[in-house]
């Protein structure tokens, strides 16, 4: 249940477990149902929007209600933006006890692709670091406090560097802080790309299978040294590099520089080489390969909502992206302005008419 | 509406931590309607305290003398110094009554973002406390959070050549705690800071 959520007073879903298609016009409102979805997750959504964007033209404040089945069975989660003394927040709510959205970490997993995903592999680095962590937070609820207690004391740092105090008893401590955080988020990351590495040899069919590196400088010594070893050369860095980084307002190596880099194993190509059309399956095969791992390892499929994605794809890929969700069998939403692209479904999928913000079963 | 001294008196409850508006005009109200008993002495404790109320300026705890009650106990041990964060911190291990010793109260954490440097803290008191012949410990007991474990680190390298020797709390597995409920980065830390039976 979506209330006062973008362009959306109030709307009601009710959509069982197996694909779920919303189709309808452009500006129809079936983006905001996915963002809304994405909102049951930790983090900003699949528009990584402010809390405050998402309200409704006229209202104060927005909330998403929702039964999940998890794991541990059904459970009711609701979240939505709060104004108390001027001051926004998200409120998270779970069987109806208040917690922190962090809560939200772990319960219900989702994955998305969107059209400005597309550029993905062409963007800079950050975008692909997000993606790589984003599909993490849904393993390892611990990475997103680890990453922002990274960024923290990255931050302090930099201030520290910034300001011209040179307190190198202070400057050690938060070295030590980052490198101790940093090592774990680049662990975690390993960990990560070892396991999706074993899904993405099972790609068949239409989709083309992948191979990933990390690319960073903890990640890549994290390969052949032992942990301890790497937090010792990460201060050591940092600790030389304190010039350079004061003088470049930021900090020059790091967990946070790392990058994911993808290739067409059949072609043999970077993917960033790769047609837009190869770019979009590539990145199709990554997530069907986490939520592949996610349920071998878990026993959860991932919420996966694909933005848009029929359109781009041949008639063979989609089925096989079709096939794909009905073996998974957790749920996925797909949007499209055409309810022929969905042909190969037939009546696998519940459909969804969205038009001016309305959703009609269709 | 009420007058206003009383308006003033809400406006003045109202900006206590826990409270807000509606707390606040409940609490004035309470207090009015039972003027002899809770206004007339909670006005007389509050006088009072403002009154004697100290800094200890040894280990910058609260009290009504200086050196504080903790400071001049003798029965306290005085080989041992547990550094808090706060004022609030040292109460919480006094509740605790798990601690013979005697505290050191810093003030807050370093955190450059908010603009608190070492020069801000509690510090050189404590680096000249650590010197003192009988101390032989200090126990670090800031926050697991970024900004005390920032701060624990700084004092460790402040206070390396002092001798004596630093501990800090363990962290893991709460009393009472199941496993289940943890999440992975407390698990992790209890596992690795696991003891021989």
């Amino acid at each position: 249940m979506v209330t006062d959520f973008r362009s959306y007073h109030a709307a009601v879903l009710e959509p069982a477990i197996g694909p779920v298609v919303l189709t309808g016009p452009n500006g129809a409102g079936k983006t905001n149902l996915l963002e809304a979805v994405s909102m049951l997750s930790p983090g900003r959504g699949l528009r990584r929007a402010k809390l405050s964007e998402m309200v409704r033209n006229g209202a104060e404040r927005w909330a998403i209600a929702a039964q999940a089945e998890t794991t541990s069975g059904p459970c009711a989660i609701g979240t939505g933006l709060s104004v108390e003394n001027g001051v926004e927040r998200r409120v998270a709510r779970i069987d109806g006890q208040t917690v922190g959205p962090a809560a939200l970490g772990g319960l219900i997993p989702v994955s998305w692709l969107t059209p400005q995903m597309d550029r993905l592999f062409l963007d800079g680095a950050s975008a692909r670091r997000r993606f790589v962590d984003r599909l993490i937070f849904g393993f390892d609820p611990g990475h997103a406090t680890r990453a922002n207690a990274y960024e923290k004391a990255m931050r302090d740092r930099l201030r520290l560097l910034k300001d011209g105090r040179s307190d190198d008893a202070w400057l050690t401590a938060l070295e030590a802080q980052m490198a101790e955080h940093g090592v774990a988020i680049a662990a975690a990351r390993r960990a990560w790309s070892l396991r999706i590495s074993g899904a993405l040899r099972q790609t068949r069919g239409a989709f083309p299978a992948a191979e990933i590196a990390l690319e960073g400088l903890a990640e890549n010594a994290l390969a052949t040294r032992p942990a301890v070893e790497v937090e010792e050369e990460l201060t050591r860095r940092w600790r030389d590099g304190r010039g350079l980084d004061r003088h470049a307002g930021r900090t020059a190596d790091g967990p946070h520089r790392t990058d994911l880099r993808v290739r067409h194993v059949a072609r043999d190509m970077a993917a960033e080489q790769c047609s837009t059309g190869e770019q979009k399956a590539l990145l199709i095969s990554l997530i069907l390969a986490d939520a592949r791992m996610q349920q071998a390892e878990r026993g959860v499929v991932p919420v996966l909502l694909l933005d848009e994605v029929a359109a781009h794809l041949d008639a063979d890929r989609r089925n096989a992206l079709f096939d794909e969700i009905a073996v998974l069998g957790g749920q996925a939403w797909l949007t499209g302005t055409d309810r022929t692209l969905f042909a190969g479904l037939e009546t696998r999928a519940q459909y969804f008419g969205i038009d001016g913000s309305a959703v009609t079963p269709a | 509406m009420a007058g206003n001294d009383v308006e003033r008196l809400i406006r003045l409850l109202s900006k206590l931590p826990g409270l807000g508006p509606r707390s606040a005009r409940r609490a004035a109200l309470h207090m009015i309607q039972k003027r002899e008993t809770v206004m007339e002495p909670l006005a007389e404790a509050l006088s009072a305290t403002a009154a004697a109320v100290r800094i200890c300026t040894t280990c910058g705890n609260i009290d009504t003398s200086d050196p504080c009650a903790i400071c001049v106990d003798p029965r306290r041990d005085h080989s041992v110094i547990c550094v808090v964060e706060g004022v609030g911190d040292l109460w919480a291990l006094e509740r605790a009554n798990a601690f013979r010793g005697r505290y050191h109260v810093l003030g807050g954490v370093l955190s450059a973002l908010d603009g608190v440097t070492p020069e801000d803290l509690n510090l050189e008191s404590l680096m000249v406390r650590a010197m003192a012949a009988d101390v032989s410990e200090i126990i670090l007991a800031t926050n697991a959070t970024v900004d005390g474990q920032t701060t624990a680190h700084y004092l460790t390298d402040r206070l390396a050549d002092s001798g004596v020797s630093i501990t800090r709390l363990a962290r893991g597995l709460p009393v009472g705690g199941e496993l289940d409920y943890l999440d992975d980065g407390t698990l992790l830390t209890a596992l690795s800071s696991r003891k021989p039976i």
